[in-house]
């Protein structure tokens, strides 16, 4: 699957972690893991921060995570005008690094810095091509 | 060997629907070379323009810029750091002075960004993060400082007031300031009452796209004292990065590259903050000056809302700050803003602020910050 099928808009049709949109499109949230220093990322990269190795495998994620903060777009940019408002969090993931992606089902007066979450690999239904992203859901 | 500026000069900033970028910049360099005297065009060896590109429709700006300024035959070239543009173009002129490569340098920020349509202006907001892993969920400017307004918030109890009283001491001071594009007082209930942008943040928290440009000539020490009776020197330099993700960065209560720069600038010009008479921040939004404070070390990390509270950052403070209504007042053309906070630190250290003054300023600093933190270029000057 190409990558561009990765959000709502798309900027990036081609990078070296295209298979993160296939495994999320199977319900699976991936980060990568250098093969020579076993350093892991989310996002995930191709080529290693630490050690420069271009050598990864992919390593599955449970979607836990913890809420560190959070806006709500109100003044939205081209292609989510029809969205808004609209919830954006940033989680920290126990298994390494951070996520940013869109909160639903959760309102703004139930929103705390340091709840606990799930991050729900999704398709858009309402659009006729194939378009994966993730939501930030509560997790009790 | 010293760096000195020697001539200052800066338009009005706003809506400039009657001018080209390069008319703009025009006027900067016309007043700068007026404001310097003595010095023709054909003994400044070199032009750097700070800019960023994608907000014009012209491409390749200093060519367009040198050839409408007269200044062909003499090198031009563009630094780009988001933001903090023209910033970048200081660090350049102050190399290339201190190499012995040139002698005399102009640095010209200038920026027009309202000849876009809105709906190009709101694509290239949706691109100013990640845009792999962000810009797909529609993050915007104001959104990226809302993360860390209510991250700060959570983690020490600031308040949206302490924020929008950054924005009212702004706007105080920017009545007075005749190049602000914005020249009148706001309170706090309006700030509150606002349309809403990024929560917390209403349309007070945030800084206005803007046209403009300001110009700047720097000098060697031997021509410095030629060309002006009271060159300002440029003594610390700090400059850093941080990662462009602030999925990828160690905190979200503090910008790393602002407090890295801030710590090489005060490291080579042997002061500490406590000595700065005057200084200029990067306040695109009011949480941005918060974190300005803490990171340049005007307070400790985390009472930056007591910092304002207290009015430490007004004339008569500790540290004045932003005393000619910073980016929120004066309006933000990015690529503009590093020259013009600049000019503004320059005209308070020669004693030429007129009721904004800051009696008997010896020592300022200037804080520009590119992007969500991605470049800062923190300077420190002297009279
Ligand atoms: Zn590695």
């Amino acid at each position: 699957m190409p990558f561009k099928w990765f959000g709502k808009v798309s900027f990036v049709p081609y990078t070296k972690v295209s298979q993160f949109a296939d495994e999320l499109k199977e319900g699976r949230l991936v980060g990568s893991r250098c093969l020579s220093c076993g350093h892991v990322s989310f996002p995930p990269r191709a080529d290693c921060i630490e050690c420069l190795s271009p050598d990864f495998e992919w390593v599955e994620y449970s979607g836990k995570c913890i809420l560190h903060t959070f806006t709500i777009i109100h003044a939205a940019p081209t292609g989510f005008d029809d969205i808004a408002p609209y919830i954006i969090g940033i989680v920290d993931l126990p298994e390494g690094g951070r996520l940013l992606g869109w909160m639903r089902g959760i309102e703004k007066e139930e929103i705390e810095i340091g709840m606990p979450l799930k991050v729900v690999p999704r398709m858009f239904e309402e659009i006729p091509e194939i378009k994966v992203y993730y939501t930030l859901e509560k997790r009790e | 060997m010293k760096v000195g500026i020697v001539g200052i000069g800066h338009g009005k900033f706003g809506r400039r629907s009657d001018a080209t970028v390069q008319e703009l910049a025009f006027e900067a360099f016309r007043l700068a070379m007026e404001d310097t005297g003595n010095l023709d065009r054909k003994d400044i060896d070199a032009t750097i323009i700070g800019s960023v590109p994608e907000y014009h429709k012209q491409r390749s700006l200093p060519g367009v810029v040198a050839e409408y300024l007269g200044m062909n035959d003499q090198p031009t070239w563009l630094t780009e750091a988001a933001c903090a543009s023209s910033s970048a173009a200081i660090r350049s002129a102050y190399m290339a002075i201190r190499s012995g490569m040139h002698e005399v340098v102009a640095v010209l920020g200038v920026q027009k960004m309202t000849e876009l349509e809105t709906p190009e202006l709101l694509a290239l907001m949706g691109r100013v993060g990640d845009v792999q892993w962000e810009s797909i969920f529609g993050t915007t400017f104001p959104g990226y400082y809302a993360f860390y307004a209510n991250r700060h918030m959570h983690e020490f109890g600031t308040t949206h007031e302490q924020m929008l009283k950054v924005a009212v001491k702004n706007h105080h001071y920017g009545a007075m300031n005749e190049k602000a594009m914005f020249r009148k007082e706001i309170t706090i209930e309006k700030a509150l009452a606002a349309a809403p942008v990024a929560d917390p943040f209403t349309v007070f928290d945030c800084c206005a796209n803007a046209d403009g440009a300001a110009c700047l000539i720097l000098a060697s020490e031997e021509k410095a004292k030629k060309l002006h009776d009271t060159p300002i020197w440029l003594e610390g330099l700090g400059c850093a990065s941080a990662a462009m993700s602030l999925l990828r960065r160690p905190d979200l209560v503090s910008i790393p590259s602002a407090k890295a720069a801030s710590e090489q600038a005060f490291k080579q010009a042997s002061v500490s903050p406590k000595d700065i008479a005057v200084a200029d921040v990067h306040d695109c939004f009011t949480i941005a000056e918060i974190l300005a404070y803490e990171d340049i070390g005007f307070c400790k990390k985390g009472k930056g809302g007591k910092f304002i509270d207290e009015e430490q950052s007004y004339i008569g403070g500790s540290n004045p700050i932003n005393i000619d209504g910073g980016l929120k007042a004066k309006g933000h053309p990015v690529g503009a803003t590093g020259a013009s906070q600049t000019y503004e630190i320059v005209t308070q250290l020669r004693g030429d602020a007129g009721k904004r003054q800051v009696d008997g300023a010896d020592v300022g600093l200037t804080h520009n910050v590119g992007g969500i933190g991605q470049y800062t270029f923190v300077h420190i000057y002297k009279r």
